[in-house]
């Protein structure tokens, strides 16, 4: 099959987009996918099939150009060229128009469902909370209550605090 | 650890029984999982990768249903076993195209399946053969649920598990069903299926996943949304669809060999005839074909051949397959060469495609 944009090399990426029950078929050689954009096919397939990542959406996403995340340094930028962020605080980082985006392609744009047991909260914060809450009971000689803190301490020290501290 | 020697093989793996086995090949539920503050795969540098790669790979090995498992790094794995992996669905092409800092872990049966910094740091799946979506959530929740006890998840109280794209946000979950659709496809309605499940938000896809052909009318169909529905609601949803799938699927096949049983023996003969008798043949056009006798063997066409011997050869036949059992290096050439005698011996003692089996309509005067 020959691209059907310059019509003379071998079509390499096919894309399929169904909208509105009308079904379009694309055939790319690997120059002419390049030079649309398109040489990653998850990409190119969420963008045609979610209809997501259409430069107006992308951009609201980041709204300013200066935007970068302080964990991992990925820019706005960035996220327009490859569609996926940087590492899991730019969610903050790029919170700004982040929602429209989400809309597009989402039932809602809170979480429903499973969450870690512990609630995903900074562990940090939690073993804080539960030493003070263990020093208090040391205090009022409640040594039962004291144990289960102790225990629940102990569980959350085995886990490690981030991959990369 | 030798892959060959662990993975089961192609004779086990297509006699595994599941229910509605002969339309529904398999189901799979997936969950990404991302480590708090640590960069996603695709933006880490090597280093980086290597260091998230060293720690999630022993957490996930040490889980009590990876015992007896298999655990590689993706680069010390051959082109060739990357190729069958992939071939078997136990992990992706994106997958096998990473270089140091990936790697997978797989259990016994096969039935857990774990890529580690895939697009995210976790892509866990639980595999089940025919129609047990219910029971591939529950196996991957629970394994998921194990490992959140070693790792610090990125998870967010609004936006739930956080993910390298957006798109997998919230339960970071992918359920989704591999279909055989002969009839539907034979009946050209199959548009129609298509068009209706992009309706109710489901993506359907070909054989390999994103972005490839459904050749042996083969299709996978699968949730797209993952922020703002619980999980159970998603698995419940995709179950409801693919039971419907499978109706209309039934429906077609039988309203086929009704109406146009000629249109359906001449498929079916053809195929048996070629994938039998040929010298050279393509991994595409045996899939084609092969699909079609797998049809002709649930319409009881062949009543000597069990669906398992169709269902082997869809996965000895697929190109790193051949390769394997094969000493020597080849092109396609000699792959295509290869397969048809791999296919003309498999199918020496299977007699063509009899008459219609008592009890069908006969319907010879109306094709």
């Amino acid at each position: 099959m020959k691209c059907c944009l310059c019509k003379q090399k071998e079509a390499k990426v096919h894309l399929t987009k169904i909208e509105a029950g009308q079904m379009q078929r694309v055939d790319l050689c690997e120059e002419c996918a390049k030079s649309k954009g398109m040489e990653d096919p998850a990409v190119s397939m969420a963008d045609l099939l979610l209809g997501l990542g259409t430069p107006q959406e992308v951009q609201s996403a980041a709204p300013q150009a200066e935007v970068k995340c302080p964990v991992c340094g990925f820019t706005q930028a960035d996220f327009k060229k490859a569609g996926r962020f940087g590492c899991s605080e730019c969610y903050k980082a790029f919170a700004e128009g982040l929602e429209t985006l989400l809309k597009s392609m989402h039932k809602g744009v809170r979480h429903k469902g499973k969450a870690p047991a512990l609630g995903g909260e900074d562990l940090k914060e939690k073993l804080a909370a539960l030493q003070k809450s263990l020093d208090t009971a040391i205090a009022d000689e409640q040594y039962e209550v004291a144990a289960k803190l102790r225990d629940q301490l102990r569980a959350l020290r085995q886990k490690p605090l981030e991959a990369h501290p | 650890m030798n892959l060959d020697e662990f993975l089961i093989s192609p004779q086990e793996t297509a006699r595994r029984e599941g229910p509605h086995i002969s339309i529904v090949m398999s189901s799979r539920v997936r969950l990404a999982r991302n480590i708090r503050g640590a960069s996603f795969p695709g933006w880490a540098k090597k280093a980086d990768r290597l260091k998230s790669y060293e720690t999630i790979r022993p957490a996930v090995e040490a889980m009590p249903e990876m015992v007896g498992g298999f655990s590689e790094a993706i680069d010390s794995l051959s082109p060739l076993d990357k190729q069958v992996l992939v071939e078997r669905h136990l992990i992706s092409r994106e997958q096998a195209a990473k270089n140091a800092g990936s790697g997978l872990v797989l259990n016994k049966d096969e039935s857990l399946c774990v890529m580690i910094n895939e697009e995210d740091h976790l892509r866990m799946q639980a595999l089940r053969p025919g129609l047990q979506l219910k029971e591939a959530w529950t196996a991957i929740d629970q394994f998921d649920s194990g490992l959140e006890k070693k790792l610090n998840y990125a998870f967010d109280s609004k936006y739930g598990y956080l993910t390298a794209c957006p798109t997998n946000l919230g339960t970071g979950i992918r359920v989704s069903a591999m279909l055989h659709l002969p009839g539907l496809v034979l009946a050209e309605q199959i548009n129609q299926i298509v068009q209706a499940v992009n309706k109710l938000g489901l993506a359907v896809r070909g054989l390999y996943g994103e972005g490839t052909d459904a050749l042996g009318n083969v299709f996978q169909v699968s949730n797209q949304m993952t922020l703002g529905e619980p999980e159970v609601e998603i698995v419940e949803r995709l179950n409801k669809v693919v039971a419907q799938i499978i109706k209309h699927e039934e429906d077609a096949r039988q309203t086929l060999m009704e109406q146009k049983p000629k249109k359906v023996l001449d498929h079916i003969g053809r195929a048996y005839g070629i994938l039998a008798n040929a010298h050279s043949i393509t991994s595409k056009e045996t899939l084609n074909l092969l699909s079609f006798m797998k049809l002709g063997v649930d319409l009881g066409l062949f009543p000597a051949v069990n669906r398992a011997v169709v269902d082997e050869l869809f996965i000895v036949t697929q190109p790193a397959h051949v390769q394997k059992n094969f000493s020597d290096k080849l092109d396609a050439d000699g792959r295509d060469r290869v397969r048809s005698d791999l296919l003309r011996e498999r199918l020496l003692g299977v007699s063509r495609p009899g008459p219609l089996p008592p009890g069908t309509a006969e319907g010879e005067n109306k094709a």
